[in-house]
């Protein structure tokens, strides 16, 4: 299981070179412990994007230094050699839309993760199917993603993201297209996965529905990261 | 691992049946084509074995009697007979021509033969009605894609045959059937054109002094009925004596006359090599647009299902779907797409075939060669959508 969250410390992004480069980080910070849930927001062009890429380890940064779990990603200009499977066994993905493959059933949406980390397809299947069952979609799992209602589908994307375990799950706007009684739901279901998985959640957003309900918040402006304490409004 | 490309089939099944259906069609003509050749190098091979000759002697510096046109006095064969070597020789002429049967006009190739018994040259092997010819006029075995009948009466130039027996798998080059008549009939109708070319040639024969002298009674007469024989034939069919190579007969019967004699080998590469060879090209420029047409058909199918699943695949990425499992899937879905139009392409020409006007032989060999072909096609029409599908950043599946 996971244990100590991600930390990261003057992450810094330049894209392109000499007269045309853009520096999108300039110096980021930010620490997030295992069951905790924290908002990443920020003003257009402010950066958001080009650190949940570099968190997602799709592109890598410039220049600072990236610890998961206990497991440093990377540190000035050196990167772990496998980003690939550190995004299959270590990063969760939530998206604004479900995003799920259409040809496939739920289960084996959620069971495609433990597969393509080399379990087996029975064993994989059981784990999809526990995680489907705390997220309160089990009856859904022999249907189609185009089955299920947008509410159902987000669900089933959760349970995507969480099914191999893994440290950190970043989560891109994932209330944007739900109104505010669902989006709230899907912070509360966050929030309890966040501590029964014991992983760590970030969450970008622009939606003020939810942003009151954050303990912690980091607010990106022009590629710097401040800390804010937030409302941390509970739920009933 | 569950397997990616056979659930997006199952998936959007019909998509995939759909262009199966139609990379099929494409995939029976083909093998149609392919059919179409053998069966044309089978009738040859065919035609060769039903002559039961050993050498074809012809007129020299020519490749008859079926590629070329080739005329021999029909007197020649005796001299062969006494031959050395030479067990059987028979005269026999062929011509191209329209046979009428009450209201219907039939294309076939006339062949003149020698009456006789089995084993004559000439005469079809066997039949599958009726006897053989036995009689020296207006008897004729007719192959049954002729559609003529045991007893009909059938109308050759000026004179009526009586079919006798029917016969099989004898075509022409050309696919035309055969009609065999008595040989002296066949020299007469190959020679004679119509009433009206005969009254014609008599008339310009009377009306020359030189040849109708009132002071010779009689000359014109017989200049007539010289004219009106005819001693040509296009070839003659020898059989070798047990015990004497082929090749040695064929070279001492060319020694003794200015004649060219033509082994059976000889005759099937002159059949396969020269007369059909320009079908063969035609076939072969058929089967190389058709594979062109087949590969676009499915990259363009293959490559538009891709594009249509872009977001899956950046999803994929980032979710650690290794790039080979990813081009894997996208080949496979060729290779079902190549499957299914090669099974939907040899059950169509397995029905259509033998209602084709030719003789369609669909060998097991080709249809071997054909599924490997295709499944080689479909890999390469895969490549593009492969590449587009490696290219594809697994942080576009990240909002921008
Ligand atoms: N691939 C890129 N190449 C060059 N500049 C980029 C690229 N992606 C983003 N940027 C720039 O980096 C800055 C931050 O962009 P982004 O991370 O998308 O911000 P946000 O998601 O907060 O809107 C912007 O100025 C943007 O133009
Ligand atoms: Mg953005």
């Amino acid at each position: 299981m996971a244990g100590k969250g991600i930390r990261i410390e003057r992450l810094r992004k330049r894209y392109g070179a000499g007269d045309t480069a853009v520096d999108a980080l300039k110096d980021v910070n930010m620490q997030v412990a295992a069951g905790e849930v924290v908002g990443l927001i920020g003003p257009s062009g402010s950066g958001k994007s080009t650190l949940l890429k570099c968190l997602g380890a799709v592109i890598e940064p410039s220049a600072g230094r990236m610890v998961l779990g206990d497991e440093v990603i990377y540190d000035d200009g050196w990167k772990i050699g496998d980003l690939r499977t550190l995004r299959r066994d270590k990063i969760g993905f939530i998206f604004q839309a479900p995003y799920l493959i259409p040809f496939l059933d739920v289960v084996d949406n959620v069971a495609l993760l433990p597969m393509l980390a080399g379990r087996s397809n029975t064993e994989s299947r059981h784990l999809a199917l526990e995680l489907l069952e705390a997220l309160g979609v089990a009856h859904r799992a022999r249907g189609m993603p185009s089955q299920l209602s947008g509410g159902e589908q987000q669900r089933v994307s959760i349970a995507r993201a969480l099914v191999n375990r893994p440290p950190v799950i970043l989560a891109d706007e994932p209330t944007a297209p739900l109104d505010g009684e669902r989006a709230l739901g899907v912070i509360r279901i966050l929030n309890h996965m966040a501590r029964q998985y014991q992983t760590a959640i970030i969450v970008v957003t622009h939606d003020e529905k939810i942003i009151p309900t954050f303990k912690r918040i980091y607010h990106i402006r022009d590629g710097r990261t401040e800390e804010e304490v937030g409302q941390g409004v509970a739920f009933e | 691992m569950i397997n990616l490309a056979g659930r997006d089939i199952l998936h959007a099944w019909g998509k995939f049946v759909f262009t199966g259906v139609g990379l099929g069609l494409l995939i029976g003509v083909t093998l149609t084509m392919a059919g179409v050749y053998r069966g044309m190098v089978d009738d040859a091979r065919v035609l060769l074995d039903n002559s039961a000759a050993d050498l074809w002697v012809v007129q020299k510096d020519t490749l008859g009697p079926y590629a070329e046109p080739s005329s021999l006095y029909d007197d020649v064969y005796r001299g062969i007979l006494g031959m050395p070597g030479v067990a059987r020789a028979a005269n026999v002429t062929y011509f191209t021509m329209q046979v009428r049967q009450g209201t219907r006009d039939v294309r076939t190739m006339v062949v003149g033969v020698v009456p006789g018994g089995p084993g004559e040259p000439g005469q079809p092997g066997y039949l599958v009605a009726g006897r053989r010819i036995a009689r020296s006029h207006y008897e004729a075995v007719a192959d049954v894609v002729t559609g003529f009948r045991l007893g009909e009466r059938i109308q050759i130039r000026r004179d009526y045959y009586t079919v006798i027996g029917l016969t099989r798998r004898m075509v022409s080059s050309n696919g035309d059937p055969m009609v065999f008549i008595p040989l002296k009939d066949a020299q007469e109708a190959q020679f004679l054109k119509d009433n009206d070319a005969i009254l014609q040639q008599r008339r310009r024969t009377l009306a020359n002094p030189a040849l109708n002298r009132p002071g010779v009674p009689g000359l014109a007469e017989a200049v007539i009925a010289s004219q009106a024989k005819n001693p040509y034939v296009n070839a003659v069919l020898v059989q070798v004596k047990p015990g004497h190579l082929p090749q040695e007969v064929a070279e001492r019967i060319s020694r003794w006359k200015r004649l060219q004699v033509y082994t059976r080998a000889q005759m099937d590469a002159i059949l396969v090599g020269k007369l059909i060879a320009t079908s063969a090209r035609q076939i072969g420029m058929f089967l190389v647009i058709l594979a062109i047409v087949s590969a676009a058909i499915v990259a363009f199918i293959i490559y538009t299902l891709t594009l249509g699943k872009i977001r899956e695949i950046a999803v994929l990425k980032l979710i650690g779907t290794k790039n080979r499992t990813i081009a894997g899937m996208i080949l496979q879905q060729a290779l079902g797409l190549g499957a299914i139009g090669f099974a939907v392409g040899k059950v169509a020409a397995t029905f259509w075939a033998p209602v084709f006007p030719k003789y369609v032989l669909l060998e097991p060999g080709d249809a071997v060669l054909g599924f490997f072909a295709v499944m080689a096609i479909c890999v390469l029409a895969s490549l593009v959508a492969i590449r587009a599908a490696l290219q594809v950043d697994p942080a576009e599946a990240i909002g921008g």
